[in-house]
């Protein structure tokens, strides 16, 4: 007998509610995932850029370890490994962070439990593991698009009179932005890829909901097409927004 | 007292000896005109003198002030050295206004509306004002460079530098160019300028040095140096710009 495709169901109910809850968690994980990477970026990037060799090394090493590293053997280690080495306290902290948002809630019309809430020692392992490895690709991004800029820039400037600080606000920084922008943008659109493996500790973000939808529903194809399709949305519309920004804020300029 | 006061100048990258012991003073209001050959040391002497270089030995007095002095404030310095690139490095991102008022605005604290008019002044003197909200590559070879005379104008600098001006320009901009610089020369700017231009130097330098290898081998006033070089090697080096 030939497979009866069942779309309305996968879309609605409780496989649509699921997929919601999947979708929401996506964005909250990515979302938060995306600014603490920028974060570490840019303070792993500084940390390179300064001639104190400590510093340096740190950066190298990072950047190094976090990159060719599989990612989910990071996410396990946050999860599993890092506890043994963090003190109690934090420990603690993190672990009743779940209990800040207590369910049951209503989102989007549906009702919550509170179980797939963003703040389980889970979800924060993935958020630190999917923050921490892009983070040395985005340190990397920016170091490339500030070293692209010629010398004479900074010469020029600092031959005026600014400062290094001044010479890098006014001048470098600026230009290097908008050659930064579209690796930037492959990398947010990386870590929203990577948040799948969350599903590894259980966190319930969308690719997780699609394999619920498919134990539970037997609707495998119709669950990971929709998921699927609901990655490319997300990350068509990161990008495209991004790139507006881009342009009206940042290219006006013209070489 | 001079307004700038070299005294046995040394400088190295790793063994190589770069700058053999340069003594030069240049008066307040004084065109030098520096040239020799390509790698003799021309552009690294001059940007010693704003510590865009560092140097190993010796000394260089602006203003009365060792640039080394603990007291003097590297951007303050720089701000009352201007210098022209040969390349221009004008910054892409900004017009033409906002490359002149950039160091107005950040260094002095000047306020916008001020620093808008100097500049516009400033862009006028060099007779492109008109050109003053397009972008740096709007503008020709000869055009951008006049730019990079005005921002180094702009922070009104005791010193100009200039460092092969018009080497990177197509022929027919030269002219535009030296003619601006010679309006500030007959202004009674100070200027230090590294140039093979030969009218140029005729025209309004005081003084011509020639360098080789790393040292100053012969100086003279213009005419006499074209007409009547001493030395070997400035004979053979205006032999081949003639
Ligand atoms: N950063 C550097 N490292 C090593 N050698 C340099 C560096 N900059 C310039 N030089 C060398 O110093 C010499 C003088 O250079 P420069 O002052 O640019 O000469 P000029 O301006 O007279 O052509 C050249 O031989 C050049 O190769
Ligand atoms: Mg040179």
């Amino acid at each position: 007998m030939q497979y009866q495709f069942n779309w309305i169901a996968t879309v609605t109910g409780e496989p649509g509610r699921w997929l919601w809850e999947g979708f929401v968690t996506t964005l909250e994980v990515s979302f938060i995932g995306i600014v603490f990477a920028m974060i570490l970026g840019i303070v792993i990037c500084v940390l390179r850029m300064t001639r104190f060799k400590p510093f340096v090394w740190f950066s190298v090493a990072y950047t190094e370890f976090f990159r060719n590293t599989p990612l989910l053997v990071q996410i396990f280690f946050w999860y599993f490994g890092a506890g043994v080495i963090l003190p109690d306290s934090i420990n603690d902290w993190i672990n009743q962070l779940y209990y800040w948002f207590p369910g049951p809630f209503t989102l989007g019309g549906g009702e919550y439990t509170g179980e797939w809430m963003l703040f389980s020692s889970e979800s924060v392992s993935v958020i630190i593991a999917l923050a921490v490895y892009t983070s040395a690709f985005i340190a990397e991004e920016l170091r490339a698009g500030i070293f692209s800029i010629p010398k004479n820039q900074l010469e020029a400037s600092r031959a005026t009179g600014l400062t290094f600080l001044q010479a890098y606000r006014f001048v470098i920084m600026p230009q290097a932005i908008r050659i930064v922008v579209p690796p930037l943008i492959s990398q947010f659109l990386n870590l929203i890829k990577n948040s799948s493996l969350a599903m590894a500790l259980g966190v319930t973000e969308l690719t997780y909901q699609a394999t619920q939808i498919e134990s539970y529903h037997g609707l495998a194809f119709e669950g990971f097409t929709v998921a699927t399709l609901i990655y490319l949305a997300i990350s068509l519309v990161v990008s495209f927004a991004i790139n507006m920004y881009n342009k009206h804020f940042m290219l006006q300029v013209k070489y | 007292m001079a307004m700038i006061e070299v005294n046995d100048l040394h400088k190295w990258y790793g063994d190589f000896h770069v700058l053999k012991g340069i003594n030069e003073s240049v008066e307040q209001g004084e065109v030098l005109v520096i040239c020799g050959p390509s790698g003799s040391g021309k552009s690294t002497f001059i940007r010693c003198i704003n510590r865009l270089e560092e140097y190993q030995k010796g000394t260089i007095m602006f203003d009365g002030r060792d640039i080394h002095a603990p007291e003097v404030n590297i951007n303050t310095l720089r701000s009352e050295i201007g210098i022209v690139f040969q390349q221009f490095n004008l910054y892409p991102h900004l017009t033409v206004l906002k490359n002149v008022t950039l160091a107005p605005v950040k260094v002095k604290g000047m306020d916008k509306k001020a620093a808008d008019e100097l500049g516009l002044q400033l862009l006028h003197r060099v007779g492109i004002h008109d050109q003053a909200h397009k972008y740096p590559a709007e503008l020709s070879g000869g055009q951008q460079q006049r730019v990079a005379i005005a921002r180094g104008l702009a922070m009104e600098p005791k010193v100009m530098l200039f460092d092969e001006p018009t080497s990177a320009l197509d022929p027919e901009m030269i002219n535009e160019v030296l003619n601006v610089m010679k309006d500030l020369a007959r202004e009674g700017k100070t200027m230090l300028c590294v140039t093979h231009e030969m009218g140029f130097a005729r025209e309004v330098a005081d003084r011509v040095i020639f360098m080789d290898y790393g040292e100053v081998i012969e100086q003279n006033t213009p005419s006499e140096f074209f007409k009547n070089p001493q030395h070997e090697r400035s004979q053979q080096f205006l032999k081949e710009i003639l």
